[in-house]
This record gives C-alpha cells, structure tokens and sequence, in this order.
C-alpha cells in the first residue's frame, strides 16, 4: 500500500518540510512498512505509556517569580527585530496548493 | 599526572599538590586537540575561556580552596547541550552560529565546580544516528583508527592509502565526546543518551559510558529529540571518574519538571570482594542476529567470570526485546516531529530569505536548515500522527513501550540485580563499509542492544572489555534497575578490574603527556 499523493502533501504542510526527491518519499514507506512489525504485538488490556516515571508527582513550586528580564539575550540570536518584537512576513497566507507549489510531488 | 590518569584517585591529587596546575592540564590537553584535529572530534574549541577557567582554578588550588574534584579539570561537552556565549549547532545549519544565552544545567553545574570547559563536539546532526557521521561538520574518526593495535592487524595494502580508507567509525551519536575520551584531550565528556547514543561510541572508542536512569540528571539545556527518554550521558576513561562525574550533576532540577524530587547523595564506589549475593541476569534475546562471534565469546566469557567469582548467573527473557526498536522509531519520530517544531528562523537559528508569508518562510528555512535524516524523521513522525494513524502507530507504540518496560520490571523482580549484555553487534565499521546503508538502517540495527534501557528509562553502562581481532574495541553493557547506579557501578568498577582493557596507543598522546608519572596505575592498565 502505497501513501496517496494527497496524504504526502498533507504531511508536507503539516511538517513544513519537504520530501525533496523520490528517495525521501520511499524513506516515508519504508519507515511505515518498518512501523507495521507493532502490529505483531498483542496489547490487549495494556495501558499506553506516556512516561516512566507514571507513579511518581510532578514537581509543584510556589507561583513566584525567579527569573525572567532577558529580553535582550533573547532578541540577540533572532535575525529579524524590530524593537522588542520578533519580525515575522505576512501570516495568515497559506502555503500555495500542490500544482502552484514548487514540490516535487508535483511530478508523482 | 599523565593524562592517562584517574580523577578521584591520581589527577585531584596531583592538582591539590601543585606537581601539575591547572593551565598546564589545559594546554596539553589543547595542544593535543590540535594534534587530533584529523578526528574531528571537536566542533568548536573555546581556548580563550578554557584558558581563564584554568587560571582561576590555579588561583583556588594557590588558596588551598579548590571547590572539589573537578575543579581545574578539563572536559567536554556534545555540541547539543546549551553553553552560555559559545557556540551551539548540534552538528546542524539550522544551529549554526547559535551562540547560546544560557548554560544547560548539567554544563552550569560542571562549571560551579571548577570544570574547564574545553569544547563542544562533534554529533549525528540533531544526535539523530549512531555513527556520528551525518553532522554538517562533517564525520568522527575513530581515534583506534590510528593505533598502534589497529595498524597492526590492518592488511597492509599501499601503505599511504590505508589510513585515509581505512579509518573506523566511532559509533553515535556521540562519537566527538567518545573520541575526544579515548584520545586523551579530556578527561570526561557530556553525550546525551537517547536509543544508545553515549554507550554505543563507547563501545566502539573503548571508553566508558554511562547512560543514568531517566530522571536523575537534568535535561535543561540539552536540545531534546525525545523528551521522554532523553538523558545527559557521561563519557570518562574509568568506571571511578563516571561515579565523580554523576555525584556532580544527579539531583532535582527545578527547571526540569521530569527530574525526581527524591535526595542524591553523591558515593565512592566500594571495591567489590563477595560476589556471592550478586545475581546477574543473562537476557538470551539479546543474542541477537547479526551478534559477532567474537562479541557472543566475550559475553559467555564475562558470564563465567561472574559465575567463577561467586555470582549467581541466570538466563533470563525479555520477551518484546526484538519490538524494541520498532517501538522506539515511531515514538522517537513522532516526539522529533514535535521537538522540531520550534525550529522555525523566527526566533534563533537559521533564517530563510523567503519573505511571501511565514508559513513559506517557515518551509524554507526548514528545507535549508535540516538534512536529510532530520527531514525524514519528522516527515515520518507527522505520519504516525495523523488522526487516522495515531491509534495505529503512535498509542499502540505507547502500549508495546509498556510492555517492554514491564519485561524488565518481571526480571528484576525475580531476584536478578543486574543485567549483562553486549553493548554492539560488532567492532567499529570502516566508515567506506558504514555509509553504504542509510542513516535509518543503521540506526535500526546499531541500537537493537541499547535501546531498550532508555525505553524503559533504566540505567546501563558500557564498560571496554577486550580487543577485538580487528584490534578494535569491544565492550559489554549492564543494565541496572532504576536509580541503583550504586550498584550499577560497583558491579562494572569490579568487572572493568578484572578485564584489564588496554590503554589505546597513540603517537600523538605519547608526545605530548610528558608523563610526571609514567609509572602510574589506572584501573584500565595492565
């Protein structure tokens, strides 16, 4: 089963990064056919585990403030500022479509 | 003190004497960095600050008040940790030119002792590989390229060709810090451990290295691939210096939520005489397919050793062993695909030209900033999380994880201390030989043996065990129970006694450790 153009697209949107050429496609299905071996494996009744330590609390501290007015050191390693705002291009464009974008699953 | 030297028993010594100081530790160990520079080991070298961390230490011994055992000491540190006013790229141009405005807390703390930070080194590009090939700086040669020993046992063909094709690998991801260990320009390095990332380049580079227990050592400042199973790794030349090294940095961090509240009390490690309450388990799933005969030997050998001493050896089973890996490549790039997110040119790092929006901007920066193996791992891990394919991958991943951390629970709640297991399939490959699988690939089966410690969240450690016929080094891991790194260690301190790993022969580092102390004793000499 191979990943459908428009899935392929869609992952290229989401990640906001491109598979480039026919070999990062094929990296794509081989790391799916590579992924199905889980399927081997019964987990019936067994909970997801999201981190190894489940059993214990997390770590609560008083709602103070202990750091923070490093503006400075913060804006330093961004390209483009402008005062103390980060400079970003027009937002709320999206990415043109698969036939106007410059991809190459435009030749799939 | 030669370089050679174990910390807590001969360099802090020599140091609180005055028979070496400080700067001069640091010079030869910067001479020597120039000397191997053909390694590649090192990404950025930060002499002029090395320099002045020495002199100030120098001050503290010259006041009779060095702040500890590291004080004056120097180390290095994977180019994936944050370090304050140096440069930080994990091996990537998307980094590159990131001077970091904060100091990881694992570095903070080695600092706040007195350490001499000497560099950053070389990595896999986002520690993603485990030859540390796949940088932008380009790869790590094995320092055991150019020994003695594997000169030795090379076939001479035209003798000016062999050693630019013949050079090994150093295992990955963090082969600079391995390789900058085991050729005597420091005296510890920071890795990270991820799917194997620290222990493995030990194995390859005959140095210890220690993966500790998910929670103990803070992750703030290291630049995360997998939040859930990443830990600070700790890269020294004896199992002694591993133990000063993790007394400096265990203990809660309170910017780093996932580190346990409980007290570290910092330990010596006792000489281990009665092995007879010892249990060491034998997992046999970890006789995987591909194990060199030679790794299969050194293993039942080491087993006998155990059991010739007293030991209580068992076989034992890790049922989910083989779905380890499986398990880890899709939560791995599912957490990748969200760790790499922020990478975005908005607020540090690369930053694209394009200026038709920020969505497009972002896509640019991100196409020129990451490789390949970065690009695909996300791509794959956005895959897994697509809403018609996170039951599927992502959650059923989650429950064989759990699995697997179960099969460990069960073993050492039969009465099995530890575990004992080869660390690699097999000796370092010629980098020629390496790269002619993809990153993937090798990932895949360089990590078969380490993996499962960082999924369940255990410690381990690589300790150098022999020679391999390649004149390479070969080395076997013990896997321990969560926060035991006592016994972990102690157990490995008395095996690394009884292997008797040889000391890597290197012109290099005979010309230059002058050697106050030739006739010096370390753990690893025989």
């Amino acid at each position: 089963q191979k990943v459908s153009v428009e899935v392929l697209d869609h992952l290229e949107q989401l990640a906001l990064v491109d598979f480039r050429d026919l070999e990062g496609v094929e990296r794509l299905q081989k790391a799916i056919q590579f992924a199905d071996q889980l399927h081997e494996v019964n987990t019936d009744g067994v909970e997801p585990m999201d981190s190894v330590l489940e059993d214990r609390c997390l770590y609560l501290r008083e709602d103070n403030v202990t750091e923070g007015n490093c503006t400075k050191e913060l804006l330093e390693n961004a390209r483009e500022k402008e005062e103390e705002y980060f400079v970003a291009p027009p937002g709320n464009i999206p990415l043109p479509k698969l036939e106007e974008r410059e991809t190459f699953l435009q030749h799939s | 003190a030669a370089l050679k030297d174990g910390l807590r028993s001969q360099v802090s010594a020599a140091l609180k004497e005055g028979r070496v100081t400080p700067t001069e530790l640091c010079q030869r160990c910067l001479a020597l960095i120039k000397s191997t520079k053909f390694l590649n080991a090192y990404i950025t070298v930060a002499e002029e600050t090395a320099l002045k961390q020495a002199e100030e230490s120098e001050e503290r011994y010259k006041r009779g008040q060095p702040l500890g055992i590291l004080d004056g000491i120097p180390i290095a540190v994977k180019d994936n940790f944050n370090t304050a006013g140096i440069e930080t790229t994990c091996a990537s141009n998307m980094l590159k030119g990131y001077i970091s405005p904060y100091n990881a807390t694992v570095v903070q703390k080695l600092l706040d002792q007195g350490a001499v930070l000497l560099g950053k080194t070389n990595l896999d590009e986002f520690a993603m590989g485990s030859g540390s090939t796949d940088g932008v700086f380009g790869p790590v040669r094995n320092p055991w390229s150019y020994s003695k020993q594997y000169k030795e046992k090379s076939v001479p063909k035209f003798h000016s060709e062999d050693e630019e094709s013949n050079w090994v690998i150093t295992g990955g991801s963090s082969g600079g810090s391995a390789a900058a260990v085991s050729s005597f320009t420091c005296f510890a390095a920071l890795g990270s451990d991820t799917g194997g990332s620290t222990r493995n380049p030990a194995a390859h580079c005959g140095v210890v290295g220690l993966k500790p227990t998910y929670g103990l050592i803070s992750r703030h400042g290291l630049i995360p691939l997998v939040n859930s199973m990443d830990v600070p790794g700790i890269l020294t030349r004896c199992v002694d210096d591993a133990a000063v090294l993790l007394g400096s940095l265990a203990g809660h961090d309170p910017k780093d939520s996932t580190t346990i509240q409980d007290d570290f009390k910092p330990f010596e490690l006792p000489n281990l005489t009665d092995l007879s309450k010892l249990s060491v388990g034998i997992p046999k799933e970890y006789h995987a397919p591909g194990l060199s005969s030679e790794i299969l030997a050194l293993w039942s050998k080491a087993a006998d050793l155990f059991r010739n001493a007293g030991a209580k050896v068992v076989e034992v089973s890790l049922p989910h062993t083989r779905y380890s890996i499986v398990c880890y490549h899709v939560l791995c790039t599912a957490e990748v695909a969200s760790n790499m997110a922020r990478f975005d040119g908005l607020e540090y790092g690369h930053r694209s030209d394009m200026k038709d929006s920020t969505e497009s901007m972002y896509a640019a920066t991100r196409r020129e900033g990451f490789n390949d193996v970065v690009r695909g791992r996300i791509l794959s891990g956005n895959y897994f999380l697509l809403k018609q394919n996170y039951e599927k991958y992502f959650v059923k991943a989650q429950k064989v994880r759990r699995l697997i951390a179960n099969d460990f629970v069960k073993v050492f709640r039969s009465g099995v201390d530890i575990l004992l297991t080869p660390t690699t399939l097999s000796d370092a490959a010629p980098y020629a030989e390496f790269i002619q699988e993809d990153n993937r690939t090798r990932s895949a089966q360089d990590d078969i043996l380490t993996q499962a410690a960082n999924m369940a969240g255990l410690p381990a450690i690589n300790v150098p065990t022999a020679l391999s016929e390649r004149g390479l080094p070969v080395g076997l891991q013990f896997i321990g129970r969560s926060f035991q790194e006592k016994q972990l260690l102690t157990v490995a301190k008395w095996f690394e006694k009884q292997v008797q790993f040889p000391v890597i022969q290197l012109e290099e580092v005979k010309r230059h450790d002058s050697g106050v102390f030739q006739h010096q004793k370390s753990a690893s000499f025989s």
